[in-house]
């Protein structure tokens, strides 16, 4: 009997991090202890647990991990929920990858890039900065702005301070929403530090995070003189099926999960904004 | 091309279904539909079923797959139908373009293979349409009634039933047939010629939809009409159910209290929780919801498919929608505002 890309192969997720009060990272392998499939940065997965439910999430660790998939997911329903209250070992199904994933290999390279990250949104990025540091020498200077509610919200913080601040060429600028004791950094809105620390227009700009980070980043951008086709985000929308059939992610003439998630805004322009 | 006495219509019916199931258009409990033959089963009078033929190959609910759940372990339970051999008798030319359209969505790479499975076991027999309704309007949608498609075609003149085959399957189909006799193809032109008489009188025979481009889409997404369009809109689906393209589904798993069933099912682009997510609604209000049904059909899925449009014009969603709405209205009102 023929196989169907909608069965899911079971996997185990092996470690569990917790990264800040509602967001944990969960590294998974396939039943044979290995990476359960090759991925490109931005590209997605299908996770479930049966009886519960199945959802789509971003891979944030790196192509260049051999070994795992890792990925952050912030509780918020149902699937996510039960994802919080698991254990290692626990198995889950895994279909993927999906979507087109970022262009790291072709229009990032020889470009000085600047990532914009609020929240959970870091998680997609995550992958595509880990992949730039490895083949850093592929890539001009990198800037990481990262922004979260608190200083227990930042994401990934510990690879963030230990790897992230020390990387050659690489420069991180943290910020959260308002002070508090223990924080020395930035403190403000992403947009609002995005324009204060006002880039060199000739970047390549990732961001993602929540809507309202990304329309006020986006205009602030502009203001600085970037174009819209400079700037890279990706998207979020529900999906069932992952290959444009379910019908859920369909924007216009794109659906999100195979034409995405990764969109320029140049072409975001052409589209309806029904995201 | 071959021909039966309509009489022995039975016969053909009885000789088929030896080999292999048989499904026809039937009135079971007063509701037209395509049903399997039994003994004494009649094709209905209607001209088309109340749901469309995408039952046969996309069904309402389909088992995908089963999970054995243990402690922490998950085992994954083939529980996939194999599938069998059957004939689906008695599409019309509409229901027939519906499943080219049903083909470019799950036949794609990768290939949904329940779909296909499906696909690859049927041998499809169409019937020319002899009385049109007046909520017909394939012909507005591009196609051709008096020629059906499918892998053989079937036109009913006066008292006989003319056959003819279109692919390898649709002729061994006929040739297995020991009561059909050769044919000439005179009575089914003169059949046709009567045909394209009436579809020359049908009310909605030409729409205005030159205008529904690529180019436009924006300025369509934007119209004020959508809000008086949608205004009275139920969000209730009968639309999507009936309609022999529309092919958005969920995918849900029910604990039958021994093992999960993963289990596929028909959803709507019309409900409120189809876009819902915990960060966010995409389309908030029914205007959203109803413009997407329309656009889709109109714009997005001819412009990623050679200008072919969504929609077969079948007629059935003008038939069951409660409050009168249907594409034909959001086609004219549209069409005529950007011409």
């Amino acid at each position: 009997m023929r196989n169907d890309p909608l069965i899911p192969m079971v996997a185990v997720v092996t470690d569990i991090r917790t990264d800040t009060p509602d967001v944990k990272t969960f590294r998974v392998v396939g039943l044979d202890g290995r990476k359960p499939f090759p991925h490109v940065p931005g590209q997605c997965a299908m996770l479930s647990i049966p009886g519960v439910g199945e959802a789509l999430f971003s891979i944030t660790s790196s192509p260049t991990n051999p070994d795992y998939l890792e990925f952050s997911i912030k509780k918020c329903g149902c699937v996510t929920a039960w994802l919080h209250q698991i254990e290692p070992g626990q198995q889950v199904t895994l279909r993927g990858p999906y979507g087109n994933g970022f262009p790291v290999d072709t229009d990032f390279v020889g470009k000085d890039l600047l990532f914009i990250a609020g929240g959970i949104g870091l998680a997609p990025l995550r992958s595509v900065i880990n992949y730039v540091r490895h083949y850093r020498e592929r890539y001009g200077a990198v800037d990481i702005v990262y922004g979260a509610r608190s200083k227990a919200d930042l994401v990934d913080y510990p690879e963030i301070l230990d790897e992230w601040c020390h990387a050659p060429g690489v420069r991180v600028h943290l910020t959260i929403d308002n002070a508090q004791p223990d924080w020395g950094g930035h403190v403000g809105f992403v947009p609002n530090y995005v324009r204060e620390l006002g880039f060199d227009t000739g970047k390549t700009v990732v961001m993602c995070g929540p809507p309202v980070m990304i329309k006020f980043t986006l205009a602030g951008l502009q203001a600085l003189g970037f174009r819209q086709n400079q700037i890279y985000t990706t998207l979020e929308m529900r999906m069932k099926c992952g290959m444009g059939r379910c019908g859920r992610c369909n924007i216009g003439t794109k659906y999100v999960c195979k034409d995405g998630p990764v969109f320029r805004f140049d072409q975001l322009d052409t589209l309806p904004d029904e995201y | 091309m071959k021909k039966l006495p309509i009489s022995q219509l039975p016969a053909l019916f009885a000789h088929i279904s030896q080999g292999q199931k048989l499904y026809i258009p039937a009135d079971v409990g007063g509701v037209p539909q395509f049903a399997l033959w039994q003994p004494g089963m009649e094709m209905t009078r209607s001209l088309n079923t109340a749901r469309s033929a995408k039952d046969l190959f996309f069904p309402q609910v389909e088992n995908m797959v089963n999970f054995k759940v243990t402690g922490k372990q998950i085992d994954v339970v083939e529980s996939r139908d194999p599938g069998e051999d059957f004939v689906l008798f008695g599409v019309r030319a509409c229901d027939c373009r519906s499943f080219d359209i049903l083909d470019s969505v799950f036949l794609d790479a990768p290939e949904d293979t329940y779909y296909k499975t499906r696909r690859d076991h049927a041998t499809v027999i169409t019937l020319g349409c002899t009385e049109p309704e007046e909520t017909c309007f394939c012909t507005a949608m591009g196609i051709d009634p008096t020629t059906p498609g499918g892998d053989a075609s079937g036109w009913i003149a006066e008292d006989t039933l003319y056959l003819q085959a279109h692919t390898p399957k649709g002729e061994a189909l006929l040739d297995s047939l020991p009561m059909l006799q050769a044919a000439q193809s005179e009575a089914v032109e003169a059949a046709r010629q009567q045909l394209r008489a009436v579809l020359d009188r049908l009310p909605l025979k030409e729409l205005p939809l030159e205008g529904f481009t690529q180019e436009r889409m924006m300025t369509l997404f934007h119209s004020p009409k959508w809000k008086s369009l949608s205004e009275s809109c139920l969000g209730c689906g009968s639309c999507t159910f009936v309609c022999p393209t529309c092919q958005c589904y969920d995918i849900r798993d029910f604990d039958d209290g021994r093992q999960i069933r993963r289990y596929r099912c028909w959803d709507s682009c019309m409900y409120s929780d189809f876009t819902c997510m915990s960060a966010g609604q995409p389309r908030p209000t029914q205007m959203e919801r109803f413009r997407q049904r329309f656009m889709h059909k109109l714009v997005y899925y001819p412009a990623n498919h050679q200008g072919v449009f969504g929609c077969v014009g079948c007629g059935r969603c003008l038939q069951k929608c409660p409050i009168h709405m249907n594409i034909v209205k959001v086609a004219k009102a549209l069409g005529e505002e950007i011409q």
